[in-house]
């Protein structure tokens, strides 16, 4: 890495935008980059989930209720005494205790599901809208079943059901801190440049918001939602509710920067070259603060998951049919998915996952932000 | 007394910084030795490793820097706590950590900072500040601590000394802060003292007290000094010994009339004549002027005031304000450089602001006459309204690293006020830049750059082809130069000088430093407190001055030549001290 700056020329240097010396900065930042590529990951899996699953997520079976999940085998013996490369998994077998009468896989190492990349699969519509007969992991045999994370109660597989609910999660995180971000910015903003009375009423406005403990707000608010009201509603006000009060945090930080700005002698300097106010904040202002902003949202967007995920495991939330890693983690709320299905809990490591590597990738981002902290470049 | 045996001696001594182009020397090879009873300047540009070379000698230097070779002799030191066993030590030698250094640091070898601000701690009184290092050194008890206190205060000429160590530094002045810095430093009468530039951050007036201070305590205490400083002027006032130090190698040392009189190397003279040049009005303004005369008044103030509200009152009910600018009023002529002088706080960059109008004008009246011979009152037009005006008065500010967008190539700053103005081809726009970029002295390649990729000088040139980019007749200069390097300064003065005489630009110098306005400007206003105190020709303010305050302020500001040493009087103006009125004893 270092040598790769070492070659660059101070010519380069000196003509390196903003965003490349902070692309640099950032690099050098190991497990930052780690997190992007991951949070890349996760949306690339919830912009085309179909394709990632293997199943349709509301596929129930009654054969495969509580079904353990099953692990890929990369090689198997042949006849011949060769080991040779044919992915598959093992079959499992449900067996009644005869005096208990409990129900347990047993695993049948004679019957192999065999597994294909890019396999043919049940249709369904990519998207919504594209009609597709592959999926990324599917049987060679489309009738055979497989549970890379196991079975809920109703026997549906978890893999596609998380893989369904990044999905959801994921997307409520954008679209929250979206429209938090829109509140932010005008409001923090708008405090910030114009100060006076605006920037009064709104600090005092984002305190008394702040002082409120959030969660028995979200539960008042989500409770006045209609039951029964439409999930793609459901979800919009979902976002709603919890982008106001996300959007205190962000006005606060933009109003900072601004305030921080609007002294600057480069400020003054394009108001008195003649630029209009308009110009003076789109044009000289928000660039300096564009890097802040993302570095603020990309902190902002795990704290949104986590309040969805914490909003619908309380069962206030989003509901079902919708799955979201939230209301799939409804299904272990009780003590027999705990002593019997832990690979429930398999969405919760997911939000982890993401949250982590969210946080991770802000802080890497806010550090490269800064153009003159102390970091050689 | 042997006065002539040195007290500390820096042989060969080299201290490197790790980067990843290798090693970077900051000192070095440096050799030099320390007399008691006398004071040795260091001097040089920023960056030529004279901090470092001090801080070698605590063993103080910031990681990734490191003393590499050389040895660093001290003799007579004390290398336990509580005892008076002395002896000859290698300070480079001993673990910068180990209680050896840290019985030599302060008992041995004392340093105070540029910074009075950020060097005091502000939740502890000053009298304990001082009392600790003497019970810590010299294992004294706290009321025999106290006593030795107030009795070091009373030696910096702090005025109640009795009051004052139960006083928190937030209640001191920086004259006095620095005052009560030295008397901390002193405390365990250290007899070698190393001072970083401990008056730069002052006013000229309280820089010079300071230097007395210094000067008597060297002689009661038979001290060795090592003064930082880059000004030539406080070095011809104080220096016995003078090190000039360059790219982190020391490239003359000598007797301060030595070196004043007969530099040898070209660095030491480059050093002297930038001081000296700036002694004296220009001889190019002379030129300038003789050429061609000064046209009539196109910026007159009358008795324009400015007030900020410095405290609010419970819910806005008890307003309290802070008059910035008081009743001032003068006239700019046509191609005329007019000079602001004051210590900080005086209000001239206020008064900068509010003739460039980025403030507004509480009272008082300000006239333009532009190019086409219109006059308009600017004291009560908007943003709008000024817009014409602001094309034809501009500002050059003082921190070259704070005024230029980080994130807006040369060109895109340079062309913003063009863009702004109506130029709106792409091509001519590009054609005006480059014109610009010559004119100031910097290569056309510049315009595709980053500020980042520039020194202060030369930002500073860029922040001047923005400012005169729309043809102005008037650039407010606002301590323009004051960031800068005394070379560079020149560089940049001598350029406002050929601006002027190539488009006629009227100049309003802010400036703290008297000398660089009696080298600029025509006429001169002494700022004290918001008001103008005194205004006329240079020349005749700064021979025959009338107000009492511009005597101080001109009888403080060093000259740059040693054998002129003691023959000046000086004035102290007696509203000036607001040291003791702080202080509460008034």
């Amino acid at each position: 890495m270092s040598n790769s700056l070492d070659q660059s020329s101070p010519m380069e240097f000196a003509e390196a935008t903003q965003w490349q010396l902070m692309w640099r900065r950032f690099k050098k930042h190991k497990v930052a980059l780690l997190s992007l590529y991951i949070v890349l990951l996760f949306y690339v899996v919830a912009a085309f989930s179909e394709f990632f699953q293997t199943y349709d997520p509301e596929e129930t079976s009654r054969r495969d209720v509580f079904h353990p999940p099953q692990m890929i085998r990369l090689f198997e013996v042949n006849d011949a005494g060769n080991r040779q490369f044919r992915p598959h998994v093992l079959g499992m077998n449900l067996e009644r205790d005869p005096i208990t009468l409990a129900s347990n896989y047993a695993v049948d190492p004679e019957e192999r599901i065999y597994v294909t990349l890019f396999g043919r699969s049940d249709p369904y519509l990519l998207l919504g809208f594209i009609p597709m007969e592959r999926r990324l992991i599917a049987a060679v045999d489309s009738d055979e079943k497989f549970f890379l994370f196991g079975a809920d109660r109703l026997g549906r597989d978890m893999w596609s059901r998380t893989i369904a609910g990044t999905r959801v999660s994921m997307s409520i995180g954008l679209v929250g801190v979206a429209l938090s971000l829109f509140l932010g910015t005008l409001i923090g903003g708008m405090a910030g440049y114009l100060g006076g009375w605006v920037d009064a009423v709104s600090t005092r406005a984002i305190e008394l918001i702040l002082s409120m403990p959030t969660i028995p707000i979200w539960l008042g608010l989500s409770a006045t939602i209609p039951p029964n009201i439409d999930p793609l509603l459901r979800y919009f006000a979902i976002t709603i509710i919890l982008s106001l009060i996300g959007w205190t945090e962000l006005a606060r930080v933009v109003r900072g920067r601004f305030l921080a700005l609007r002294t600057e002698d480069f400020v003054t300097a394009a108001r008195l070259d003649g630029a209009s106010p308009k110009r003076v904040i789109f044009r000289h202002m928000m660039p300096s603060l564009v890097s802040h902003i993302i570095a603020s949202v990309s902190l902002a967007i795990p704290a949104m998951i986590l309040a969805e995920t914490s909003l619908s495991f309380l069962g206030l939330g989003l509901q079902q049919p919708t799955i979201s890693w939230g209301v799939l983690l409804q299904e272990s709320q009780n003590i027999r998915s705990i002593a019997q299905a832990p690979w429930l809990f398999v969405p919760g490591a997911f939000v982890m996952l993401v949250v982590l590597a969210l946080n991770f990738l802000g802080d890497g981002l806010r550090d490269a932000a800064d153009p003159y902290s102390q970091h050689s470049i | 007394m042997t006065t002539n045996q040195p007290i500390l001696e820096v042989k060969d001594l080299v201290t490197a910084f790790q980067t990843r182009h290798g090693d970077f020397n900051a000192v070095d090879n440096v050799s030099l030795s320390l007399t008691p009873g006398k004071l040795m300047c260091l001097v040089g540009e920023s960056g030529s490793g004279k901090s470092v070379l001090s801080r070698s000698i605590l063993q103080l230097v910031d990681k990734p820097g490191k003393i590499v070779s050389g040895e660093i002799l001290l003799h007579d030191a004390h290398p336990a706590a509580s005892s008076d066993k002395v002896e000859t030590l290698d300070l480079a030698a001993l673990n910068p950590r180990g209680s050896v250094m840290r019985n030599i640091r302060g008992r041995d070898i004392a340093m105070i900072f540029q910074e009075p601000m950020s060097s005091l701690s502000p939740v502890h009184k000053i009298g304990n500040q001082i009392a600790e290092s003497a019970m810590l050194h010299e294992g004294i008890s706290k009321s025999q601590a106290m006593e030795r206190a107030v009795d070091m205060l009373r030696q910096v000429e702090i005025s109640n000394p009795e009051k004052a160590v139960n006083q928190y530094p937030f209640e001191f002045s920086g004259g006095m802060r620095q005052r009560a810095m030295i008397a901390m430093a002193l405390v365990c009468s250290p007899k070698i003292l190393i001072a970083d530039e401990p008056t730069t951050a002052l006013d000229v007036t309280i820089q010079a007290e300071i230097l007395d201070l210094l000067q008597n305590l060297k002689q009661t205490h038979n001290m060795a000094i090592m003064f930082i400083t880059h000004d030539m002027g406080v070095v011809a006032e104080i220096a016995d010994d003078v090190a000039v130090m360059k790219n982190g190698k020391i490239v003359e040392v000598g007797g301060v009339r030595d070196i004043f009189s007969n530099p040898n190397h070209g660095y030491t003279k480059s050093l002297l004549r930038a001081a000296q040049d700036t002694q004296k009005p220009s001889d190019r303004r002379i030129e300038i002027r003789r050429a061609r005369p000064l046209g009539d008044p196109i910026l007159s103030a009358k008795s324009i005031g400015k007030e900020f509200l410095s405290s609010h009152g419970f819910l806005g009910l008890k307003k309290e304000t802070f008059v910035a600018v008081d009743d001032a009023s003068f006239e700019l002529r046509e191609g005329e450089s007019l000079g602001v002088v004051g210590e900080s706080g005086s209000g001239k960059t206020t008064l900068a602001r509010c003739i460039q109008r980025i403030h507004g004008i509480d009272r008082g009246e300000l006239h333009y006459r532009n190019r086409a011979g219109v006059e308009t009152e600017l004291s009560r037009l908007r943003d709008k309204e000024l817009q014409p005006t602001w094309r034809e008065i501009r500002t050059v500010f003082q921190d070259p690293f704070a005024s230029l967008n980080p994130r807006m190539t040369v060109s895109q700053i340079i062309s913003e006020p063009l863009l702004l103005n109506g130029m709106t081809s792409k091509r001519q726009r590009r054609d005006r830049v480059e014109e610009l970029l010559d004119l100031v002295g910097l290569p056309v390649e510049s315009m595709e750059r980053f500020p980042h990729a520039f020194s202060g000088g030369q930002r500073q040139r860029i922040s001047i082809a923005r400012a005169i980019a729309p043809e102005p007749r008037v650039l407010i200069a606002d301590e323009a130069t004051s960031a800068l390097d005394v070379s560079i300064r020149v560089q940049i003065m001598d350029l406002l000088l050929e601006l002027q005489h190539k488009l006629n630009i009227s100049y309003i110098f802010i400036s703290h430093d008297v000398g660089l306005v009696r080298f600029f400007c025509d006429r001169v206003m002494v700022m004290y407190k918001g008001k103008i105190v005194e205004a006329g020709d240079t020349e005749s303010v700064c021979t025959d001055p009338e107000h009492p305050y511009t005597k101080a302020l001109l009888s403080a500001v060093p000259i740059t030549d040693p054998s002129e040493r003691g023959t000046k009087v000086r004035h102290r103006y007696v509203a000036d001290l607001s040291d003791v009125s702080a202080n509460g004893s008034v």
